[in-house]
């Protein structure tokens, strides 16, 4: 299913003003599914397989917040949007969040009217040449043809490092991340450039991936997060709170795994978190056992990220900044409280 | 003779049924219909403008664009403001679509002149041509010039060289620029300035011609005023050329005129595909004269070449003129599939990067519908005019 940025924005003149009042949260119980904008085709983020089931860290984190609303994590539809026509997608009501690696920018959170429900993936900006190049370093790529995607941070990033650096280049920019490879591919463009996860997972798309290599330098700091409409706070809490949920729950070694044992677990924090204890959960809606379904059906921070982008998947990238704050990363979750 | 009193009998019907009331009736409806619905689009994205607290108005054109473009007739960089943006995607647009325009005439009118050629071989190549083109969808052919032809050019490195100084490569056309020293735009005033001054002189002319009858040669003068002076001042200011060449330089070349692949593979497509169509509207426009205007030119004595010239085509034209202009705002309106190739036009520039990166849909969508309806429309009156112009005129 392919819209186009002129129906959302139909859709932002002609929805009826009444709906817009709603809560989301009321909205989504009543229909019986999260609408949930993500990635076109991103392996590790969003991508369906040849059987139609869609996979990646971002389809998961839908799932559990369907998971914590319906303890059903099947309760999502998802919604292929290309870059260029998320926003108006979220904006004009067409899906309930955007889960599509995003970049949180100052822009996005107060002109765009959205709000950042925190940051799933600590991602940063590369270069991808061909070896056959013999570029060691994104300093050497004055006078290049970049392939990028338009409306994205990178297209931006892009600009300002080669003009920081005073390096003349030319970008080619294209609509879809698909049509963005095949260009480079063909030999269009020199230099590829998005962010680094997306990097990894557009180049197993290539016909020989061995033949390309990641420049060492990276150009921007890129935190990707789920996202959200001005204007409803309950709903942005339990967005928010789902994603500090799934920290929380690595963070105290609740696993799909562990779960059943730490149920029985005496530690008040623990309790507090699975819902034994206190009402987290029903403070913004939900029933107070939100978390344990979360874990059950879905899994923590730790499992979706290994399962879909770390070593438990085709991509392999190294946890890097997302491990947890106590572990080296800065991945950190507010306290249940 | 005297006046027979006729009795009209008055009609007694219900005021429902009179004409007048009933057709002024409907067209209030109708417009308060209209302003109703413009009153609830108004006032739902008001609320929703509202409720998501977006900021709206036309503030962000004057904001640095902070991104780059491939393909600038007018200089731009990541400095410039929004508002040049839009002016660099629209004139790409407009570039893209004037030259197509002109291709598509050309190839249209020699195709469909081809189709009716005593050559049996012309003939079917050409009606082969249209039967090809016309039946693929548009976005193929834009994809296969891009991606299948273009894309599998050489590398810069791999170029192929024509005397020396054009390559061709998957970056584009690279050839040499000539660079004019200060003084050039006297020059272009007065090539401009001769240009004017021989319409009016044929023009002039051609009324002679047609009070007296005795034809003027005028084209010595027209070539006088059009290259003898301008190359005389260029000489008399010595006003100097350079050349700047296409040079290869680490991973590109520099320099030069550059044609970016982007821009051919639309051209290409969006001519050829058009022309397909005028190739039939030219065909059916010839065969519309009829057989005996022809045959009485003939029997006056004229030659074939003056047959065509005063008989054929002026009657041609008449049939040809008003479904052509469709054509030319199908290939205006569809030159916006440049989005699809990377093309920078407007609906990639201004409704692409610019929407996302400032979030202003609604202002940015309505801007764009309104520059396409406007242009369109322009296109529309122009072609209108020559229609009226060509148009028979009974007297």
């Amino acid at each position: 299913m392919k819209r186009s940025t002129i129906l959302f924005s139909l859709a932002l003149t002609f929805a009826s003003a009444g709906a817009a009042q709603a809560a989301t949260l009321d909205d989504i119980k009543a229909r019986g599914s999260i609408l949930c904008g993500v990635s076109g085709g991103l392996a590790g983020f969003a991508q369906p397989d040849d059987k139609g089931n869609w996979n990646g860290i971002d389809v998961d984190f839908c799932r559990a917040l369907a998971a914590a609303i319906f303890n059903d994590p099947t309760k999502v539809k998802f919604l292929p949007l290309t870059a260029k026509d998320r926003f108006t997608a979220l904006q004009s009501r067409e899906v309930d969040l955007l889960s599509r690696n995003t970049t949180w920018t100052s822009s996005r959170d107060t002109q765009l009217g959205f709000n950042f429900a925190g940051v799933i993936y600590y991602d940063a900006q590369g270069f991808m040449v061909r070896k056959s190049a013999k570029v060691s370093s994104a300093l050497e790529l004055s006078n290049t043809t970049v392939c990028t995607q338009s409306g994205t941070t990178t297209q931006l990033n892009l600009a300002d490092y080669f003009r920081s650096n005073n390096m003349k280049y030319e970008a080619v920019v294209f609509n879809t991340a698909d049509e963005v490879i095949k260009a480079y591919e063909s030999g269009r463009c020199d230099v590829f450039t998005t962010d680094v996860s997306q990097i990894y997972a557009e180049r197993l798309k290539l016909a020989k991936p061995d033949e390309h290599m990641i420049l060492p330098e990276l150009i921007s700091k890129e935190p990707l997060g789920p996202l959200v409409r001005h204007g409803d706070d309950q709903w942005f809490d339990i967005v928010k709170w789902t994603l500090f949920a799934m920290l929380n729950a690595e963070e105290y070694d609740i696993s799909q795994k562990t779960l059943e044992q730490r149920l029985k677990s005496d530690r008040p924090d623990v309790k507090r978190l699975l819902g034994i204890e206190g009402n987290y959960g029903e403070q913004f809606g939900l029933t107070n056992d939100w978390i344990v379904r979360i874990i059950r059906h879905v899994g923590n921070y730790g499992e979706i990220y290994d399962r879909n982008v770390g070593e438990g998947s085709r991509l392999k990238i190294d946890r890097g900044l997302n491990k947890l704050w106590n572990k080296g990363g800065i991945q950190y979750a507010p306290p249940v409280r | 003779m005297t006046d027979v009193p006729v009795r009209r009998e008055k009609l007694k019907s219900s005021w429902i049924f009179r004409p007048g009331v009933r057709s002024a009736v409907i067209q209030i409806l109708l417009v308060a219909l209209v302003v109703l619905i413009g009153w609830f689009i108004y006032r739902t994205t008001r609320q929703n403008i509202i409720t998501q607290r977006i900021p709206i108005g036309f503030d962000f054109f004057w904001i640095e664009s902070g991104f780059s473009i491939s393909q600038t007739l007018i200089s731009f960089n990541e400095n410039n403001t929004y508002a040049r943006a839009f002016l660099v995607g629209l004139l790409n647009t407009l570039f893209v679509s004037a030259l197509g325009v002109l291709f598509a005439t050309v190839i249209g009118f020699l195709v469909g002149i081809g189709r009716l050629s005593q050559n049996w071989i012309i003939a079917r190549l050409c009606g082969g041509y249209v039967e090809l083109i016309r039946n693929l969808p548009l976005l193929f052919q834009i994809l296969f010039w891009y991606l299948a032809v273009l894309a599998a050019l050489p590398g810069p490195r791999q170029s192929f060289t024509f005397f020396g100084d054009i390559f061709i490569n998957n970056r584009g056309i690279l050839m040499p620029k000539p660079m004019f020293g200060d003084g050039i735009g006297i020059v272009a005033a007065v090539a401009a300035a001769g240009i004017l001054l021989s319409i009016v002189m044929t023009a002039l002319a051609r009324r002679y011609r047609v009070q007296t009858g005795t034809a003027l040669k005028t084209w010595p003068f027209s070539l006088l005023l059009i290259v003898v002076a301008p190359l005389f001042v260029f000489f008399f200011l010595k006003v100097g050329v350079t050349v700047d060449r296409p040079e290869l330089k680490g991973f590109n070349f520099n320099g030069g005129l550059r044609i970016i692949p982007e821009f051919l593979a639309l051209l290409i497509a969006l001519s050829t595909y058009t022309a397909g169509f005028i190739a039939e509207i030219v065909r059916a426009g010839i065969l519309a004269v009829p057989r005996g205007q022809t045959e009485a030119a003939r029997a006056l004595g004229l030659r074939r070449s003056k047959l065509l010239q005063l008989v054929v085509v002026p009657q041609a034209m008449r049939v040809i003129v008003p479904p052509l202009t469709s054509q030319y705002l199908n290939l205006f309106k569809n030159s916006s599939l440049a989005v699809s190739i990377g093309y920078p036009d407007l609906v990639s520039v201004f409704a692409g990067t610019t929407l996302n990166n400032t979030g202003q849909a609604i202002e940015i969508l309505g801007i764009t519908m309104l520059v396409y309806l406007v242009i369109s429309l322009v296109i529309s009156f122009v072609m209108n005019i020559y229609n009226r112009r060509i148009a028979l005129r009974e007297r």
